[in-house]
């Protein structure tokens, strides 16, 4: 493949638009001939036509924000979530604790135990959004996909604690009932068509 | 009959002042909504239907603000500053007809306060003396940028009175009288003036600009070199004096211009009121739609075009106007 356009790094030979704007005027005479220009050209009317041709259009492009909002990326980085797994219905994380080793604002802290049926179990999960940057990395090492972003991006709150309990984090059992848990389309997550692409591992040799 | 004048007279003045104050605060909702729709915003919309009640909202504020007086201000005429520029807008309006004569029953009233017979005189001579009130302004209120946009006012007020008058100078020639309403009277039998004066006309549209401080030239306060200028240091309702009085000039500027120029209200009929009422509402509207159009001037460029092209383009008509009329 052909790399030349990537390495040309000299952007400023196409692809910017020149404004066609003539030198300042030197002499009297040419700076005559610049008001008379800027006289009789009626320019101002020309700005004041704009205004009064997108207040007729009358294109309003203001969004209400507490009642409506702009549609936010999948991908976007927002407050943590914590997935549950679609067979069971019970918690996703297995407490590896990936994501507290990965996380370099060192934000999340988690304990984990051996419950009564020798599982691994979390027992502690706390996310410290103080110090927390977002970064998505806990979301990208995630081996089960369980701790995600969400689009909750309103962080008002008495407490920071209130976003970032387990419980607060983790899909609610009557969403996941209804079948309604979201999966995160961002960093970390499969994309769509995983099934086609993926090969098997060449285990014959 | 005296008392009958002098009753009307009062109820003429009280009428103005409501109406005009009310206006004013109106003034800042169409300037925001105009500003806002140029620009594609929807401006106020919360309070109240359509943000209509937004006026109420901001009269509130101003009132139940606490009105601070800095340390180290000249703490009187930093008080009195506000007052005058609204009093003076106010005063301008008596000799201001805003409407035709018309009659309640068999008694003539005329929507004037005064007909002096040096009405445009009294009106740029108070408007001008409403420069105290940025000037006094600014320079008690001890702070560096309040005293830029005091020097500022002095220089843009007195420089474009010059403007003002000379401009005005040939339509006196041609009516041969100062009252507004025998300049609109004489519009009415010979045509308008903004036919044969059409560069006074000009020139008075430009100068209103700078006398009632509004965006080409609205350097007095630029928000953006000077804070608010003069009224950085006000608050409260002292703050919103300067306010009132600022829209309050633009409307009775916007009531004088179509007087003086485009007819007025014609012959006194209905149609010729609501034909003056528009012409008022179009030339406040300009106000606004060139603070959504247009960059603001420098004071030096202001003050170029001031003595240098326009002075004397207002000399050069009245010396043509006077020729022709010889």
């Amino acid at each position: 493949m052909n790399q030349e356009q990537f390495n040309d790094r000299n952007v400023s030979d196409d692809g910017y638009l020149k404004v066609d704007i003539a030198d300042y005027p030197t002499t009297p005479w040419g700076r005559f001939k610049r008001v008379v220009d800027r006289t009789f050209k009626l320019e101002l009317f020309v700005g004041l036509w704009v205004v009064l041709r997108e207040m007729i259009k009358f294109d309003i492009h203001t969004v209400k924000y507490p009642e409506e909002k702009m549609p936010i990326g999948p991908r976007y980085r927002a407050v943590h979530e914590m997935k549950r797994l679609w067979e069971s219905d019970t918690e996703r994380c297995i407490g590896c604790g990936l994501c507290e080793k990965i996380c370099i604002s060192n934000c999340i802290k988690m304990d984990t135990k051996i419950d009564e049926n020798s599982r691994k179990e979390v027992s502690e999960y706390t996310i410290n959004l103080g110090r927390c940057i977002f970064c998505g990395y806990c979301a990208e090492v995630c081996p089960e996909l369980a701790i995600v972003h969400g689009g909750e991006y309103e962080n008002a709150s008495d407490q920071r604690e209130h976003f970032v309990d387990f419980a607060q984090m983790l899909t609610p059992i009557d969403t996941m009932k209804e079948g309604k848990q979201l999966e995160f389309e961002g960093f970390g997550a499969i994309t769509p068509h995983e099934d086609e692409r993926v090969k098997k591992t060449p285990l014959a040799y | 009959m005296e008392t009958a004048y002098l009753i009307e007279t009062v109820i003429k003045i009280v009428i103005i002042l409501l109406v005009f104050s009310a206006l004013a605060g109106f003034g800042t909702y169409f300037e925001r909504k105009i500003l806002a729709f140029m620009s594609r915003r929807l401006g106020p919309m919360n309070v109240g239907p359509y943000g209509l009640l937004q006026i109420a909202a901001d009269g509130i504020k101003l009132f139940t603000k606490e009105d601070i007086i800095p340390t180290n201000v000249v703490g009187r005429i930093f008080k009195i500053a506000p007052v005058i520029t609204a009093a003076t807008a106010f005063m301008a309006a008596a000799a201001i007809p805003f409407l035709p004569a018309f009659t309640i029953g068999s008694y003539e009233v005329n929507p004037i306060v005064s007909d002096i017979n040096i009405g445009i005189l009294y009106i740029l001579g108070v408007m001008g003396i409403g420069l105290y009130g940025p000037l006094l302004g600014g320079m008690a209120s001890a702070n560096k940028f309040s005293l830029l946009s005091a020097a500022r006012s002095a220089a843009v007020f007195i420089s474009y009175e010059v403007v003002t008058g000379l401009s005005i100078l040939a339509p006196i020639m041609i009516v041969g009288s100062l009252s507004l309403i025998d300049f609109n009277n004489y519009q009415a039998t010979h045509g308008w003036l903004v036919f044969s004066q059409p560069v006074a006309f000009i020139l008075f549209w430009i100068a209103a600009f700078a006398e009632t401080g509004r965006t080409p030239f609205h350097l007095v306060a630029n928000d953006h070199e000077i804070i608010d200028g003069f009224g950085t240091e006000y608050s409260g309702m002292r703050w919103g004096l300067f306010f009132i009085g600022e829209y309050a000039n633009m409307f009775f500027i916007s009531f004088v211009i179509p007087l003086l120029f485009l007819g007025g209200f014609g012959d006194g009929s209905v149609m010729g009121a609501f034909a003056f009422l528009g012409k008022m509402a179009f030339f406040f509207f300009f106000f606004l739609w060139t603070r959504a159009a247009w960059p603001d001037v420098r004071p030096d460029q202001l003050m170029m075009l001031c003595w240098k092209i326009l002075m004397p383009i207002a000399v050069i008509n009245i010396v043509i106007t006077g020729i022709v009329m010889m």
